[in-house]
């Protein structure tokens, strides 16, 4: 096996580890892959986590406990309860507070050792670079496209590998992105996906184990750069399919035409990401396709006084079955071929979670006709936050 | 027939159909069939124009068919083509 060079020099001589270490790294200590060296190397090392969510969780908590000496957490986030399914780094005990506060007290108490430093604050083109600067490695644990367009480009500039995870569903990605050596995602991913096309929180979910496996082959991966052992993911795409269970890879090139790490760059600094993924012009259409809309007071107020107004929801039966407000379901899919069951001189107003599903069919039901059709702003959830909390918040 | 890998987020649009089996000699032809099968995934992986999306990496085997011969690439009995998609993570926006 090729020996790569450990990305962080031994700092032998200028740093010792304490007894209590020694104790604690014993299970390394002992391989002759890290033994003492290696284990001064991780502490020496600064690794960056942007995001302490599914795949942030995992990774933090065991590269503090590897004894990595210095950990940055970068999050803006409070801690939800639709988070702790998989973000396991927070606790019950620690909802509504910031996730860079409990996910520090939990890293320090895993390994006082470790420093934790701690950067409460949404990651962007103003600040990345400067924050990237003084980590050795940086982490991808996002959840958006903005925000991994952003890592990509700022990890290529500062010349410093970007340990990626992904996750959808039962699916993961995994991979290393070190245009020092080799492709970065953009020379996989040139373009992201336009807002809407890729699946909606409505069609979306992930198992919460799913994280923990793709979490833990980063913090592998970033192990191994630190020492320089083993073969890292550079150049390779690992899948992982849950329901199937099976790994498979994927030969990854640099693309000699890549606009940021290619031969003839013309990205050369941090762009506007949001404006890149599509987002702003979205929002615009979203907010401009103009549906006639009405509130879930002015919804209730309607039901209170017995107005002649059909309610549909187009949601699907699994949500339903979560949570419901006793309204006729037809599920958005299904829409097209059920026009025939609803009377089009009607009054009609549809529902979905938050709003923008049932944009979608406020639309196709007035192309096929209907005058009277209005979307409820902000959906069930809405309905469960300002009319009714009985209805659970899913 | 070579067979194709339907990523999650597409499955929707295969009714659920983790792999499918599809005509053609060429990757651009498997492709191409495979979305006249499922009309769902067609605007997912074409563009207006008829282009396949950049953001929809097709591999045959293991290698990208940009680094192959496109949707020129042959592909034959047994041949695996995989879509891989750009996912995020978790959640949205």
């Amino acid at each position: 096996m090729q020996a790569r060079q450990p990305l962080v020099e031994s700092p032998n001589g200028t740093m010792e580890l304490s007894n209590e270490e020694i104790a604690r790294y014993s299970r390394h200590l002992i391989m002759p892959e890290v033994a003492l060296d290696g284990q001064k190397q991780l502490k020496a090392a600064k690794i960056l986590t942007v995001g302490t969510g599914g795949l942030g969780s995992p990774l933090a908590l065991y590269l503090a406990a590897a004894g990595v000496g210095t950990i940055g957490i970068v999050d803006f986030d409070v801690v939800d309860e639709s988070n702790l399914q998989r973000q396991i780094i927070h606790g019950t005990s620690d909802l509504g507070r910031p996730k860079v506060e409990s996910a520090y007290e939990k890293l320090k108490d895993i390994n006082p050792n470790v420093e934790v430093r701690v950067h409460e604050e949404a990651l962007t083109s103003e600040n990345a670079l400067e924050i990237f600067e003084d980590y050795d490695v940086i982490v991808d644990g996002t959840d958006n496209f903005p925000t991994r367009y952003l890592v990509n480009d700022a990890c290529v500039l500062l010349g410093k590998p970007n340990v990626y995870g992904s996750i959808f569903r039962f699916e993961g990605q995994a991979s290393v992105f070190y245009a020092e050596e080799g492709p970065c995602y953009r020379c996989l991913y040139p373009e992201p996906p336009p807002p809407g096309l890729v699946p909606s929180c409505a069609e979306g979910g992930v198992l919460g184990i799913l994280p923990g496996a793709i979490g833990t082959i980063q913090a592998t991966e970033t192990v191994k750069l630190i020492l320089g052992i083993g073969e890292p993911l550079i150049g390779r795409l690992l899948l992982y399919d849950a329901l199937g269970m099976s790994f498979r890879e994927m030969k990854l090139r640099k693309d000699p035409n890549c606009p940021v790490c290619g031969e003839n760059p013309t990205v050369t600094e941090l762009i506007d990401y949001q404006e890149f993924c599509g987002i702003p012009q979205a929002n615009a259409a979203e907010e401009g396709n103009g549906v006639p809309e009405i509130t879930v007071k002015e919804l209730k107020n309607k039901l209170d006084n017995e107005e002649a107004i059909n309610v549909l929801d187009v949601r699907e039966p699994h949500e339903y079955e979560v949570a419901n407000i006793g309204v006729r379901l037809i599920p958005l899919g299904e829409l097209p071929q059920r026009l025939v069951e609803l009377d089009q001189h009607e009054y009609f107003v549809v529902h979905c979670k938050t709003g923008a599903r049932s944009a979608r069919a406020v639309k196709l039901l007035q192309e096929s006709g209907f005058q009277n059709v209005y979307n409820v702003k902000g959906g069930i959830t809405a309905w469960s936050e300002e009319i009714d909390p009985s209805v659970p918040k899913y | 027939m070579p067979k194709v890998k339907i990523p999650t987020p597409l499955r929707q649009y295969t009714a659920g159909s983790p792999e499918v089996e599809v005509g053609g000699a060429t990757a651009g032809e498997a492709l191409g069939n495979l979305a006249s099968e499922h009309p769902d995934l067609k605007q997912h992986l074409y563009t207006g124009d008829g282009k396949l999306r950049s953001f929809v990496n097709v591999y045959k085997g293991d290698e990208d068919i940009r680094y192959l011969e496109g949707p020129d690439t042959k592909v034959g009995e047994g041949d695996e083509l995989s879509i891989i998609p750009s996912i995020a993570g978790g959640r949205c926006r």
